[in-house]
């Protein structure tokens, strides 16, 4: 027989090895090596925290006394992870982004972020766990009243029992202290208790494993020998019961996601979605393994053990009663590990639902005037999680005190979850359904719970211990329809059957019609899109209005509770993704979302949100906002929409000015020309003038002939130079607008008439030659009477006539004169078939000064189609070159009016 | 469910921001989107089989025995866990792993 010295040294030595893992673990994540430290394979094995020492133990005893109904605790967490696609990755996500830190945190974040619902879910799971913590001492502690029988050393055996349970609570403390709060995670993370945690999942499996298989093939001879044991066991009748096993497996489906443990290794703990997909399949094995051999231990131990032995401890007692001590030390050992590991994860849970719902919202309207003082918000937090963890294992020791480790304490487990169950209206509700409120969800859980408690909480503590026996027979002041066990007079109902029905359903209903009635505040209805639709955009709408925040006092606030290093970090992030040095952003909504996140991931939804609440002078979202919001979408638009227009006129200015430029350009360079041409053009003829004249002062022997013709030259050299000067003149007068017009009626084709002849002669009596240029009109078409200035109007045509007879560079050149009357204008086309205009040249052509390169004149200094210009903007028309007409096409529009207009008329007088 | 019906007042999002989904999918998607409606129904094809030990047994009547039973419940059970694992193995395989961007930094 093992001796109890033994086996507390045993236990030691075990404890000792999981502070060592823990200490490894924790070691390595630091220095950032995680590797299998975060696999799918740990994930699943810390979900096995589930298999508590209730069921290590007590499975078998369940089986011993009701057969198969023990399964159900395992089936409904099964359907759960298989179904993981559809429930626990929207959770896993939605826990990322948000930065959940526990159920009651999802709870209260999703519904507006209301600390209340912190607080009910947070109360709810303290009522329902701190019994279960007790059931885990107290199932230590049998453990090890089975291998101490008989008191050694004369010492009181129920006071040797109960400071070994004092002593594991005490334990327990320290590890989960140690290794549960040794920082504030961003993430929430533990990397040593989950590794500590996924090492006894391997222990316990391995235990109940090796048990099973010495029970089947080393006491009954192999699985059919098995078959035959369960055949004629007490247990070969499976006693159905409808109810219950309708009711297990649903309670247990719930409780697996709801309870605080679960709830944290399954979603907060997770790292990779991934792990969820491995977990899926390979927790259902988990579970699997350890109750395929439930059965077989229960019938075994009913068979050969004495029938006063305990079934809760077959699991112990089987190995030991065939002398197996090693067996019995492993299954003690994997029974320890399964109340340890609980504990442990749930004291974590706790604590973390106690000081960021509770303890941190006191600490802060403790403190008015805000969350910007001095002083380490980190370490208030920390303290107040340990605090957490040391009371709440105090709680669960005082509790296995005052039960005195009786049998109430086995009917815990389904008490728990039952009441734990209560927050799964409210977490569907969350993730599937936008329309649940804050008021919906606080009384559904409120009335659950409350009903709860009455029927299955309270008389579970045993007839005459809360309720007494009147009122459980009669209800309370004689109200029969209010008895705990037969609410509205329905009885005849299991215990557990009829507390859920009615609790879970008077929930559910409540929850909605409350929801349906109510009317969601802001912020629900923010958090709530954000949730439900946590798949379609992760990034959802803003939920700070940055009014006056200080980003310093922010600093200084978010140093307090992430770390100097770690929030100046972020904020320098924030700031560089802003276009920003230094470390202080601009207090962007998108900035202040974000941050709150990162708070939150350190001290709950509810908490962050009320201490940057504080900072920003408690300006959440309001509906107004929400409509800015909406709005300023809108004016984002408005303004993009506005900005490409402007940038397309930007665009637009800067074509039009590069072309000014190029004609500016162009002119300056022109004019630098002309000035030496005009230049050139009249030092000519003054030095022929004065050369000639020179000769005949001195030469008194010239004949008369010679004389004449030296005169001739002196004179038209004269001419030319008074020609040039008058062009000039002209057109300084047709700028300044100082010209008068004799305007009369007249035909077009007249004023043809007379260009062409006065060219004609121009052109043979100024240069000698007739160029040959051949004139195309259509007389029938001239007849048009206009109301204008012949003479100005026939200097125009002039000039493009002899321009024609000038560059028209054909080898037989011909000039078309085309008519064209409209309503009320006409044009007359001068088109030669020469090579035209380049096109470079096409935007200069009326400036003055212009004369183009490779023309073979000489004559005129390039004012011409300037002073036609001008002309043409006198009368009222306009000239322009027509492009693609088989040679150089000037096209003169004129007004076709038959009288003077009384604004030219003016215009004509101020002239 | 439509964004606009958050609040009468706030006027609709632009059309950008809801997920229009495509008509037509390409075999292989359109496979893994199939396998996802599976991967939700499984836990209720499961709840199903787990549940219908309860119609073996009238009123107080005798059903199959204990040993019977859990060699029905695990049989069912094993057909989950293997269904469980092709499907996610299906489903996680063309999905790239959806990581925290918080935690990329601790990877180095």
């Amino acid at each position: 027989m093992l001796s109890f010295n033994v086996l507390a040294l045993a236990c030691g030595i075990y404890v000792i090895f999981l502070f060592t893992v823990a200490f490894v673990a924790e070691k390595r994540a630091e220095r950032g090596r995680l590797g299998i430290l975060r696999s799918p394979l740990v994930y699943t094995l810390s979900l096995s925290i589930y298999c508590t020492a209730w069921t290590f133990y007590g499975a078998v005893g369940y089986a011993a006394r009701s057969g198969l109904e023990f399964v159900t605790i395992y089936l409904g967490p099964t359907l759960v992870m298989v179904g993981w696609w559809a429930l626990l990755r929207k959770l896993v996500r939605i826990a990322r982004t948000q930065r959940i830190t526990s159920i009651a945190d999802l709870i209260s974040s999703r519904y507006g972020k209301s600390n209340l619902l912190g607080v009910l879910v947070t109360l709810l799971a303290v009522i329902g766990t701190t019994p279960y913590i007790a059931l885990q001492l107290q199932s230590v502690t049998l453990s090890f009243s089975v291998f101490a029988p008989d008191t050694p050393n004369g010492l009181d055996r129920s006071g040797a029992l109960n400071s070994t349970a004092l002593w594991v609570a005490a334990g327990l403390a320290v590890f989960t202290i140690l290794f549960g709060t040794r920082n504030l995670d961003v993430n929430e993370r533990h990397h040593g208790v989950v590794t500590a945690i996924a090492v006894e999942a391997v222990v316990k499996l391995v235990a109940l494993l090796a048990v099973g298989v010495f029970v089947v093939w080393g006491v009954a001879g192999g699985p059919t020998g098995v078959y035959e044991m369960i055949e004629t066991s007490p247990i070969a009748d499976w006693r159905m019961e409808h109810g219950r096993w309708v009711t297990l497996t649903f309670l247990s489906a719930a409780a697996f996601v709801c309870l605080p443990r679960m709830f944290h290794v399954l979603v907060v703990e997770n790292s990779d979605e991934g792990h969820l997909a491995t977990a899926a399949w390979a927790f259902p094995l988990y579970m699997f393994a350890m109750s395929l051999f439930v059965v077989p231990i229960a019938v075994v131990g009913l068979a050969m053990l004495p029938g006063d032995a305990d079934p809760d401890l077959f699991v112990l007692t089987v190995p030991l009663f065939f002398d197996r001590e090693g067996l019995a030390m492993l299954s003690f050992l994997g029974g320890f590990s399964s109340a340890t590991s609980m504990v442990i994860v749930a004291s974590i849970a706790l604590s973390t639902m106690v000081s960021n719902h509770i303890v941190m919202p006191i600490w802060l309207s403790s403190r008015k005037g805000g969350a910007t003082m001095s002083g380490d918000v980190r370490s208030v937090v920390l303290r107040a999680r340990r605090i957490s963890i040391v009371g709440v294992l105090a709680l669960g020791y005082i509790y296995y005190r005052a039960q005195g480790g009786g049998t109430a304490l086995a009917a815990i487990g389904l008490i728990a979850f039952a009441g734990i169950a209560q927050v799964l209206p409210a977490l569907l509700g969350a993730i599937y359904w936008r329309g649940g409120t804050r008021a919906g969800a606080a009384s559904g859980l409120i009335v659950g719970f409350a009903i709860w408690a009455w029927t299955l909480l309270l008389p579970g503590f045993g007839t005459g211990a809360v309720i007494s026996a009147t009122v459980l027979a009669e209800g309370p002041f004689g109200l029969g329809w209010l008895r705990p066990q037969a609410l509205f007079g329905i009885s005849g109902i299991d215990p557990v059957v009829h507390a859920t029905l009615w609790s879970i359903g008077l929930n559910t209903l409540v929850f909605i019609t409350v929801s349906l009635l109510g009317f969601p505040g802001p912020l629900e209805r923010l958090q709530g899109a954000e949730f439900v639709n946590i798949f379609r955009h992760s990034a959802g709408a803003r939920g700070w209005a940055p009014a006056g925040v200080e980003p310093e006092d922010l600093l200084m606030m978010s140093q307090r509770i992430l770390g100097a290093a770690e929030a100046q970090a972020l904020f320098q992030a924030a700031a560089a993704r802003q276009g920003k040095k230094g470390y202080l952003p601009d207090p962007t909504p998108e900035f202040l979302e974000r941050l709150e996140r990162e708070l939150s991931g350190s001290v709950g939804a509810a908490t962050a949100h009320a201490m940057l609440g504080q900072i920003t002078g408690g300006r959440a979202v309001s509906v107004e906002e929400l409509m800015q919001v909406a709005d300023e979408t809108a004016q984002i638009m408005e303004y993009s929409s506005q900005l490409e227009a402007k940038s397309e006129e930007l665009g637009r200015t800067a074509r039009q000015l590069r072309e000014a430029n190029e004609k500016l350009t162009a002119l300056s360079i022109q004019k630098d020309s002309f000035l030496s041409q005009i230049s050139h053009e009249l030092r000519t003829p003054m030095t022929s003038i004065r050369a000639f004249s020179e000769i005949l002062r001195d030469g008194a022997d010239l004949d008369s002939e010679t004389r004449a013709r030296f005169s001739t030259i002196i004179h038209e050299e004269a001419r030319r130079l008074t020609r040039l000067l008058d062009e000039l003149l002209d057109l300084g007068t047709l700028e300044s607008g100082r010209v008068t017009l004799n305007e009369s009626l007249v035909v077009v084709g007249d004023v043809i008439d007379r260009a062409v002849l006065a060219t004609a002669n121009d052109t043979v009596r100024a240069v000698g030659t007739v160029n040959g240029l051949r004139i195309d009109r259509a007389p029938g078409d001239e007849r048009f009477v206009i109301f204008t200035d012949p003479d100005r109007l026939a200097q125009v045509f002039i000039n493009l006539i002899s321009n024609a007879q000038k560059y028209c560079d054909a080898d037989s050149p011909v000039l078309r004169i085309i008519l064209r009357g409209s309503e009320d204008r006409l044009s007359v086309d001068f088109i030669d078939n020469g090579s035209g205009i380049s096109q470079g040249n096409q935007p200069v052509i009326f400036e003055k000064f212009l004369r183009l390169a490779n023309t073979r004149s000489v004559d005129g200094a390039g004012l011409g189609l300037a002073i036609c210009r001008e002309i043409m903007i006198r009368l009222g028309g306009q000239i322009t070159y027509v492009p693609g007409q088989g040679g150089a096409a000037f096209r003169v529009a004129l007004p076709r009016r038959l009288r003077q207009v009384a604004g030219d008329q003016g215009v004509a007088d101020l002239a | 469910m439509p964004f606009r019906d958050q609040h009468p007042q706030v006027p609709p999002r632009v059309s950008g921001r809801q997920t229009i989904e495509p008509l037509f999918l390409e075999r292989r998607s359109y496979r893994r989107r199939r396998l996802a409606d599976a991967a939700r129904l499984l836990p209720l094809l499961g709840a199903a089989l787990f549940l219908s030990p309860v119609l073996w047994f009238a009123e107080d009547g005798a059903g199959p025995g204990t040993a019977a039973g859990g060699i029905y419940l695990f049989a069912v059970w094993t057909a989950l866990i293997l269904g469980a694992a092709v499907m996610s193995r299906g489903l996680t395989r063309n999905e790239a792993p959806h990581r925290d961007p918080m935690d990329s930094g601790q990877d180095s």
